[in-house]
């Protein structure tokens, strides 16, 4: 138990910090809140519609192909790190598998998944 | 050094799974349904890294690798399909799925 | 004849898996620009590509080995699985030359996705370490529900997809939760490292029971075996009907062969855990498949629960175990693709766009209007229900026999009870077909000679492997056995009567 002590001294810091610092803030802060204040923040512009709108089916689509060509990638970082020692073999191998990636993206890019309209 | 015993891991992986089913079986939203089977595949991956780092194997970490990426593929596809069922229905709901027998 | 030996032999029994994958990927890419309609093309190339990899799985018969570091297995069970596997993916891309073009399936996607899960079944039956078949299940599976979803413009389609996707990524979850409990009891994920550690007191380690339990519905969903069933009619109903046919038969086939190589072959020294499970599992699935095929009226829902029986029938030798009951299941299972694949087939080649003419009701009269479909589809029903000398016949024979010889009586009995009983819906189809009148009228359409040939070939396959089933029930058994170490085969058989 005793290699954990560190960490629950760190917890009960970090956490005392916010605190007093939340408080502090709370009691000595102004507040003077108005309309304009209370609006939704985009950037200074004056925001227009809802916050819960939908959004376009596009943005689905542009996600789901990140997400699967982002998490293939976790192969190479292994294959990365012991390059040397795979010699050609593992080169090879490697190759193939980006290779079979790209025919996944050629045939996103060819199939209109990647232009916006 | 001590580290957190083996049955705690798998003690919490084995709640996380039943979780995940609890939330398959209960929960009527198709993506809450979804989730829930995320929360499955992570569950069996906190107990692959539990045993690998227990039995000092490489095979459980590796089989953590394949878990993820097929995850990923599978969310893929799952929310393709979803995306195509409120294309053609406009709901998420699983008992509005009533067109064949359930 | 190609003189293997000269091949590399690692690579040369994953030469079937490569060229599958390399056209899957060609045919992805052609066929983008490739309009829907025109998509015979692509089922050639498809067609051509399995037929390669065909010649090239008969040439892993006889062999014997084990490659990629332990996670493939080089025999003829995974010879004889392939096989299986492949002439049902042939036989699907018959019967869907036509139906793709009618219902405007998008080809380049339709005809890769079939060949990718046929690379994800084909990994399964030679998969000797669990990431492997955990990696073929989820290729196959992951292929396959997209194809239940394929006719976009059907609602029911896209739902028999999201139904099947759930309950699928589902049972995904246990069998992936059961293969790391058992790497847990055993510390290991190679098949035969599995089998080697199982002495002793491991055999009632409670990691181990409760993995092996897991690992049971995981395979149950896949296979359809009741209470893990749910999803099958459904499914079966609402996908493309050349879909159907390929998920009652491929992915049966395939999550069969996973099931018999991790149960029978690699954990049979722990099969006192799960004997008994089994024994009510398929006592069930027999049962309630039949059941519940009696009262439908959809002949897909039909056709769906009696998959769900076959399921159980299958199951009754994986039950009893043993060298025998491995042979008749392969057997039994090869005869089944031919059969099953050849009542879809004729199912595809009468219903309509719109999904009219797949009533049981549309079936009345057929023998005056359509004599040689009506011929076609009795043979095959009543291959399904058992009657000699057809395929069906020899192979229930073939599972029961097995299962006598190791002392499942009682099972047994349930299996010939379920077989008398399933004769009420496959002989109602077959009656309305030649002694009713009515139905309605098939769209007169241009001939489709790839859906007959598909239908020839079931046909011939249905008939031939029934009449004479010798060199085929050899060929299975021995390919079970190739699947066991030496000295279980050499026990098994001194054992035999």
């Amino acid at each position: 138990m005793t290699t954990w002590f560190p960490v629950v001294v760190t917890l009960i810091v970090a956490g005392l910090v916010v605190g007093v610092m939340c408080t502090i803030n709370m009691l000595l802060g102004p507040k003077r809140p108005s309309e304009i204040k209370g609006e939704a923040f985009e950037c200074g512009n004056p925001p227009s519609g809802s916050a819960w709108g939908r959004f376009s089916v596009r943005f689905y689509l542009t996600a789901i192909l990140f997400l699967v060509f982002d998490v293939e990638v976790i192969f190479l970082y292994p294959w990365a790190v012991e390059i040397r020692r795979l010699g050609m073999f593992g080169f090879v191998e490697a190759l193939i598998f980006i290779v079979i990636l790209a025919v996944g993206l050629i045939y996103a890019w060819q199939r209109g998944a990647l232009d916006w309209d | 050094m001590s580290s957190i015993p083996l049955t705690w891991l798998l003690g919490l992986s084995a709640a996380i799974f039943a979780i995940g089913v609890a939330g398959m079986i209960m929960r009527r939203n198709i993506l809450v349904m979804f989730m829930s089977i995320e929360l499955m595949l992570n569950a069996v991956n906190l107990a692959f890294i539990a045993l690998a780092h227990r039995l000092g194997s490489m095979d459980g970490q590796v089989i953590v690798f394949f878990v993820m990426t097929v995850a990923a593929a599978e969310a893929a596809v799952g929310l393709g399909i979803i995306i195509s069922i409120f294309r053609n229905r406009e709901t998420v709901q699983a008992d509005d799925l009533t067109l064949l027998r359930w | 004849m190609i003189n293997f030996s000269q091949i590399n032999l690692v690579w040369l029994p994953v030469l079937p898996l490569v060229v599958i994958a390399t056209a899957a990927m060609v045919v992805l890419l052609v066929g983008v620009r490739v309009d829907d309609e025109e998509s015979d093309g692509l089922g050639w190339l498809a067609l051509a590509s399995i037929v390669i990899a065909l010649v090239l799985a008969l040439g892993i018969f006889g062999q014997s080995g084990i490659a990629f570091a332990g996670a493939i297995a080089i025999d003829s069970f995974s010879a004889f699985f392939e096989l299986s596997i492949l002439i049902a993916a042939a036989l699907t891309v018959l019967m869907s030359l036509d139906y793709a073009d009618e219902h405007r399936l998008p080809g380049a996607e339709y005809y890769s996705l079939l060949l990718f899960s046929v690379l994800g079944m084909m990994l399964m039956a030679t998969a000797s370490d669990l990431i492997v078949i955990f990696i073929g299940l989820e290729t196959m599976s992951l292929a396959v529900y997209v194809l239940a979803g394929l006719l976009r413009r059907d609602p029911r389609s896209s739902e028999a997809a999201i139904k099947y996707f759930l309950l699928g990524a589902f049972s995904t979850g246990f069998l992936l939760y059961g293969i790391a409990l058992i790497y847990g009891a055993t510390g290991t994920i190679k098949l035969v490292a599995i089998h080697a550690a199982l002495t002793g007191p491991l055999l009632s380690n409670p990691l181990l029971l409760l993995g092996l339990g897991l690992m049971l519905i995981g395979f149950g969903f896949k296979v359809a075996a009741v209470p893990f069933h749910m999803w099958t009619p459904d499914v079966y109903e609402g996908a493309p009907t050349p879909i159907t046919a390929f998920m009652a038969v491929g992915v049966k086939i395939a999550a069969f062969a996973g099931f018999l190589r991790v149960f029978m072959v690699q954990l049979g020294p722990a099969s006192a855990a799960w004997t008994d499970v089994m024994w009510a599992i398929s006592a069930l699935t027999m049962t309630v498949g039949n059941m519940l095929a009696i009262v439908q009226s959809n002949i897909k829902r039909m056709l769906a629960y009696s998959a769900i029986a076959h399921a159980g029938y299958i199951l009754v030798a994986l039950t009893a175990g043993g060298p025998q009951a491995g042979g008749a299941i392969l057997y039994y299972l090869l005869g089944y693709a031919f059969t099953n694949l050849g009542a879809f087939a004729v199912v595809v080649a009468l219903e309509r766009r719109g999904a009219a003419g797949d009533q049981i009701a549309d079936y009345r009269g057929l023998a005056t209007r359509q004599p040689l479909m009506a011929a076609a589809m009795a043979i095959f029903l009543l291959s399904l229900l058992g009657i000699p000398p057809l395929v069906g016949f020899v192979g229930k024979f073939y599972l029961f026999n097995a299962a006598v010889h190791r002392g499942f009586v009682g099972l047994v009995v349930i299996g010939v009870l379920n077989s008398a009983a399933s004769a009420y819906y496959y002989l109602s189809v077959v009656v309305a077909m030649y002694m009713q009148e009515g139905g309605f009228l098939e769209e007169t359409r241009r001939s489709r000679p790839a859906l007959v040939a598909a239908i020839a070939i079931a046909l011939i396959g249905t008939v031939l492997i029934g009449i004479y089933p010798e060199p085929y029930f050899t060929a299975a058994g021995n390919a079970y056995q190739s699947a066991m170490s030496p000295e279980e085969v050499h026990a098994a058989t001194a054992m035999a009567p």
